[in-house]
């Protein structure tokens, strides 16, 4: 599961719905494991535009979880168009590129901050799915 | 070059004659796309391969075509015939001819021809020869020439065996751009590393990706993911591509080797390929102010895989089972802790469906999916309707006993208050035992 993938799962319990602590989830530091694709290439227009859609508190939340808390507090800003991008724009945007794309949680788990169910990661894959009394 | 009276210039654009009750709906939404909003679809006819259209540019005529899978490729309109003297006759009678003559008199080119319903032996060579009166200088290149010109012969077969001997319609025209058939073959199953009962045909996911306006560098998702054929469509035409399925067998594949993930590196598009995630759509995970551009599914119908949501089949018999412990941890947070799921009615998911697209489609954003239906029945289809949601297209593929059909939604928001059957019970029989009996 990638690290940008971190960035739009929420607890997947309807009664959580009304928490504000549903979302990000809390990763489990300890028991991820974590795995660099470095062949996924980098398109910096593409990433731009999702970066619009991140939401850079739960980015800081999940880096934290994980070990990592030498981001900046604050979203990057970007120009409009990628042929606006000045290098100091690059060197940010590969890194979140590395962040965000490169990076993904092979075997891992992460729990809900507001009920506390605990969803795991294997092979790779989320499993998001619930126990019947939450269902 | 035909300037119209209105400025804009003539242009042919030549088509498959296959999957026509789709052909429509995807020049429409790819016009659309790339706002080309002129066009007059008053002309446009089913039964022939031949569109004629103004534009005002090459460069629109490009981008409308570039990505569609049922064109073969548009052409600036030089003139057209019955007869190969007439077509050399209208050719040079049109009030364009001058002026187009100039503009390509030093451009390396190269002429061909292509057949609808027919085909020709004869001397192609001596063909070429007859058009030495537009007088071109420069040289002839077969590999790479600058411009391309082309006959499109049409022909009427005498009977279905036997083809006509000569055309019945000629066409000439310079050749703008080419559809995005080559992408069927990329994108075939049989090239496929990774693939299943499930996977939908390259050829139709393609042209459903086009019709729902899958858009570069946006958010699509497929909840009913099974292999990802509607993932690598999507991915395809460059949107961030997110799927899910609650059946994790088929998102995990066969281990490392083959799996939706290495599909996408075979493509070299996996910068596309966000995650598949184990879930239930109806316990949905994605987050609720995560604006998704474009949802585009096959959801389950019950064919090859019964439609199942969370939750206990029968509650009683699972009532007090969220206490059981297993070496000192409640069962249900153990790691290989498989949850049961219950039997859920297509009539509701399909609601869902609507409902979660009404929630998170920008206003504009499109949800598209399949329906099958079985020809039979005596009784009118009833298409789900959601009051927010406006039914753009209802495209229908004919098998022998059932069809399916493309389901093209576009998000108005809810000062559209258009009609709705949420709720209501729709289908009368179920799919599924329909196509056991083989529609008997």
């Amino acid at each position: 599961m990638k690290f940008l993938t971190t960035n739009f799962l929420k607890c997947s319990v309807k009664a959580c719905d009304t928490s504000n602590d549903n979302f990000p989830l809390q990763y489990d530091g300890s028991k991820c494991q974590l795995v660099q694709d470095e062949s996924i290439e980098f398109n910096p227009e593409f990433l731009l535009n999702i970066i619009e859609r991140v939401d850079w508190n739960a980015v800081l939340s999940v880096a934290s979880d994980l070990g990592n808390t030498a981001l900046p507090p604050s979203k990057p800003v970007f120009p409009a168009t990628a042929d606006q991008l000045s290098e100091e724009d690059m060197t940010i945007l590969r890194d979140l590129h590395t962040l965000l794309i490169q990076t993904s949680i092979s075997e891992g788990e992460m729990k809900c901050r507001n009920c506390g169910h605990v969803y795991y990661i294997k092979n790779s894959i989320p499993n998001l799915l619930l126990p019947p009394h939450l269902a | 070059m035909q300037v119209t009276k209105n400025g804009r210039k003539k242009y042919l654009v030549f088509m498959v004659q296959v999957h026509t009750n789709f052909r429509r709906a995807e020049l429409e939404s790819l016009a659309d796309l790339y706002g080309i909003n002129s066009i007059d679809f008053s002309k446009y006819d089913d039964s022939t391969p031949f569109f004629y259209v103004e534009l005002e540019n090459d460069q629109q005529a490009k981008d409308w075509i570039k990505r569609s899978i049922l064109t073969r490729a548009i052409y600036e309109y030089w003139g057209d015939a019955d007869t190969y003297e007439e077509l050399h006759e209208s050719i040079q009678s049109q009030d364009f001819f001058q002026k187009n003559k100039e503009l390509y008199h030093n451009d390396t080119f190269k002429f061909e021809f292509d057949t609808y319903r027919g085909n020709n032996k004869s001397n192609r060579i001596k063909q070429i020869e007859k058009f030495s009166y537009l007088d071109f200088k420069g040289k002839i290149n077969l590999k790479n020439p600058q411009q391309v010109f082309t006959v499109i012969e049409e022909y009427k077969p005498i009977s279905e065996n036997i083809p006509g001997k000569d055309p019945i319609h000629l066409i000439f025209g310079r050749l703008i751009q080419t559809g995005d058939r080559l992408s069927m073959d990329r994108y075939d199953l049989k090239k496929r590393p990774y693939k299943g009962t499930t996977s939908f045909e390259a050829e139709l996911s393609l042209v459903s990706a086009n019709i729902a306006q899958v858009k570069p560098g946006t958010i699509m998702y497929d909840p009913f993911a099974g292999t990802g054929s509607f993932l690598t469509a999507g991915g395809h035409y460059g949107a961030l591509v997110i799927g899910s399925d609650i059946d994790g067998r088929m998102i995990r594949g066969k281990g490392a080797s083959a799996n939706i993930n290495t599909n996408f590196k075979f493509y070299g598009e996996s910068s596309k390929f966000l995650d598949v995630l184990t879930m239930d759509f109806t316990h949905n995970s994605l987050r609720s102010n995560l604006v998704i551009d474009t949802i585009l599914c096959d959801p389950p119908y019950g064919i090859r895989e019964s439609i199942k949501v969370l939750g206990a089949r029968d509650p009683e018999r699972f009532a007090g089972k969220e206490n059981i412990e297993i070496d000192g941890k409640k069962a249900f947070l153990h790691r290989d802790y498989i949850p049961t799921k219950k039997p859920y009615a297509l009539d509701s998911l399909l609601d869902d469906i609507l409902q979660y697209a009404s929630e998170r489609l920008p206003i504009n954003g499109r949800l598209a999916f399949w329906m099958p239906t079985a020809n039979d029945e005596n009784i009118e289809t009833i298409i789900p309707l959601h009051a927010n949601l406006e039914l753009k297209y209802n495209c229908v593929q004919e098998f022998n006993k059932w069809s399916r059909r493309l389901l093209v939604y576009i998000n108005r928001g809810p000062t559209f208050d258009g009609p709705t059957n949420s709720g209501a019970k729709r289908s009368t029989t179920v799919f599924r035992d329909r196509y056991f009996n083989h529609f008997n």
